[in-house]
């Protein structure tokens, strides 16, 4: 079929084929890029009016429809916070096992297929998981703590596999050299492996910090409170969050002003864009002055 | 045994090692293995709560077509239909637009443009759902109602068009690398018969890397039946059976909205709790089929990564 098609067809009209087919693909690439451009670009023009030094470090008031968002903000750093407390543990150690320790066996391929399988696992099935066993099981209650646990185990997959991956870049010579000059296994992973793979490290576990701050669906019925004017004072309050506050005021409140909706979006955006641009300087970084 | 552990061989034990690293080490295996203790743990507490739906209501009620709870009746078929509707669309949309944007950034985009559309797809990537649902009620629904002629812009199709979105950065991720695997001969034997660069691309690149595009699209698929928030906001939560031509205009309530929307309102314990729990159930099984579905073509491609 194709083998002769070639020699069929004049060459001008194939480049023109080519070149037909190029301008198509290009165009899907704007179809992909622009929407994303427009998203930005709306809410960072009629967000921007709403922005002040009282929207930021205010409470709400009058049913939120004057104020600020502060315990909104001061919410989602704790839950960032108590995420990573939670999940930068346990993540990396579980990269650590699957890079230097695990072999190719099947309880390795089950762990694999567990956190294929986590990552895959609906953010609202997180909520209620996160409903079932901390808050009603555990009776935590609607709290921070469950939630921070809930947002841990929806972030470990992210973590573990992008930690794993700058583990596994590290050169085994590094190793062999470590093990080489007397150093045991677990001194060479400390000494000499996990500083080469920690920007590495670094980079991922802000890309899962990211979602965890940017997630609504696993703190809805675990940590979210509707309207709450004061900050939380121990783990086992319940506190506001950015995107379930940005969820409230755009959907339950009736005649909320449209700036403050706005103005809240680009401060999540704000948080969540910041921590991303973070993550990839902190890579582009370590790449450039990486010596192997 | 130090021998072994000179070559990395994993699992070998460093013979005199100090006691306070062997217990390091056993931490680390334990957290190694945690995951699949997670996994099981979210298994059980689903089931724990979805299973006595099934013990109190007859099947015939579950899979009925009516779902209106405050009457007792718990038929999860309009929301299953409702999310395979939104789902479908989605992707039908995405992959396109996915497999376009992926052999783009790799075989023909220059340095530049490249430069561009990575970190954009990045940022899309990071964007939250609420803040996409957000959008999609105040500027695209009123759009697409004006521009399209409907009773409202609230509707499947609003939502599938926003979730296509949010598939793409999974899957255009997920193809670029598929692409990146096929190996340099095929291309510059295609070259060398005489084929133009977008021959070779077309029949000879994208053929060869066709399972992890479809390993793209199926995660790209797990990822839009998951999402809560966004088909929450924007598809107008109506639970009615989306049967006809028309459906993907009208509004539609997908599992997850029913769960999110729901569960704050329900007492525990009570048959409409357990039941949004049973939906859980449905979504954990339908994602574990699909994610261990896309895990065997990925765990395929590792294992014959030596011949490359």
């Amino acid at each position: 079929m194709s083998a002769q098609a070639p020699t069929q067809i004049p060459t001008n009209r194939r480049h023109l084929t080519q070149k037909l087919g190029y301008a198509l693909l290009a165009t899907a690439s704007l179809i992909v890029v622009v929407p994303i451009l427009l998203v930005l670009g709306v809410i960072f023009v009629r967000g921007i009016s709403a922005i002040n030094w009282e929207f930021l470090t205010a409470m709400p008031r009058n049913g939120m429809k004057e104020g600020g968002i502060f315990p909104a903000i001061v919410g989602t750093i704790i839950l960032i916070i108590g995420t990573g407390l939670v999940a930068i543990p346990i993540g990396v150690g579980g990269a650590i096992y699957l890079s230097e320790y695990a072999r190719d066996s099947w309880p390795t391929r089950t762990i694999r297929l567990a956190i294929v399988n986590l990552a895959g696992i609906p953010s609202v099935v997180y909520g209620l998981f996160g409903l079932g066993l901390f808050v009603l099981f555990l009776q935590f209650g609607t709290s921070i703590i469950a939630g921070a646990l809930t947002l841990a185990i929806m972030t470990l997959p992210i973590i573990i596999s992008t930690s794993e991956e700058a583990l596994m870049a590290v050169p085994t010579e590094f190793r062999t050299v470590s093990a080489s000059l007397g150093g045991t296994r677990w001194q060479g992973i400390r000494n000499i492996v996990l500083p080469q793979a920690l920007p590495g490290i670094i980079t991922g576990v802000i890309l899962g910090l990211l979602r965890a701050a940017g997630e609504t669906a696993p703190i809805l019925f675990t940590v979210a409170a509707f309207y709450l004017p004061q900050l939380p004072h121990s783990p086992f309050d319940q506190t506001m969050a950015l995107p379930y506050h940005l969820y409230v005021i755009s959907t339950q409140v009736p005649g909320m002003p449209e700036n403050v909706q706005y103005g809240t979006a680009l401060v999540l955006l704000a948080v969540v864009l910041s921590m991303s641009l973070l993550a990839t300087i902190t890579r582009s970084h370590f790449r450039r002055k990486r010596q192997w | 045994m130090r021998a072994n552990s000179l070559l990395g061989t994993p699992g070998a034990r460093n013979a005199g090692a100090p006691k306070g690293e062997f217990l390091v080490e056993a931490l680390i295996r334990v957290l190694g293995f945690s995951t699949i203790g997670f996994v099981l743990l979210i298994f059980i507490f689903l089931f724990r709560e979805g299973i006595p739906a099934f013990v109190r209501l007859p099947l015939s009620n579950i899979f009925s077509t009516k779902w209106y709870p405050t009457s007792g009746f718990y038929g999860t078929m309009p929301l299953l239909l409702g999310s395979l509707l939104v789902t479908i669309t989605a992707i039908v949309i995405a992959i396109p637009l996915g497999v376009a944007t992926a052999v783009f950034i790799r075989e023909v985009a220059p340095s530049w443009a490249r430069e561009i559309l990575k970190p954009m797809i990045e940022v899309l990537a990071g964007i939250p759902s609420v803040v996409l649902g957000f959008f999609g009620m105040t500027l695209l629904a009123p759009f697409l109602r004006e521009f399209l002629n409907l009773p409202t812009g609230l509707t499947a199709f609003t939502g599938a068009l926003i979730l296509a979105y949010m598939a793409l950065p999974t899957m255009i991720s997920v193809a670029e690398d598929a692409l990146d695997a096929v190996p340099i001969g095929y291309r510059n034997a295609s070259l060398a018969m005489g084929a133009t660069q977008w021959q070779t691309i077309w029949r000879v690149i994208v053929p060869a890397a066709k399972s992890g595009i479809l390993t793209a699209v199926m995660l790209g698929m797990g990822r839009a039946i998951g999402e809560t928030m966004l088909v929450m906001m924007v598809t107008g939560n109506a639970a009615r059976m989306p049967l006809g031509l028309d459906a993907i205009f009208m509004p539609v309530r997908t599992m997850t909205a029913t769960i999110a929307a729901e569960m704050g309102e329900v007492a525990q314990g009570s048959d409409h709790y357990h039941v949004l729990f049973a939906i859980g159930m449905m979504l954990f099984v339908i994602t574990f089929v699909i994610n261990m579905a896309a895990a065997q073509t990925m765990f395929r491609k590792r294992r014959r990564g030596g011949l490359r």
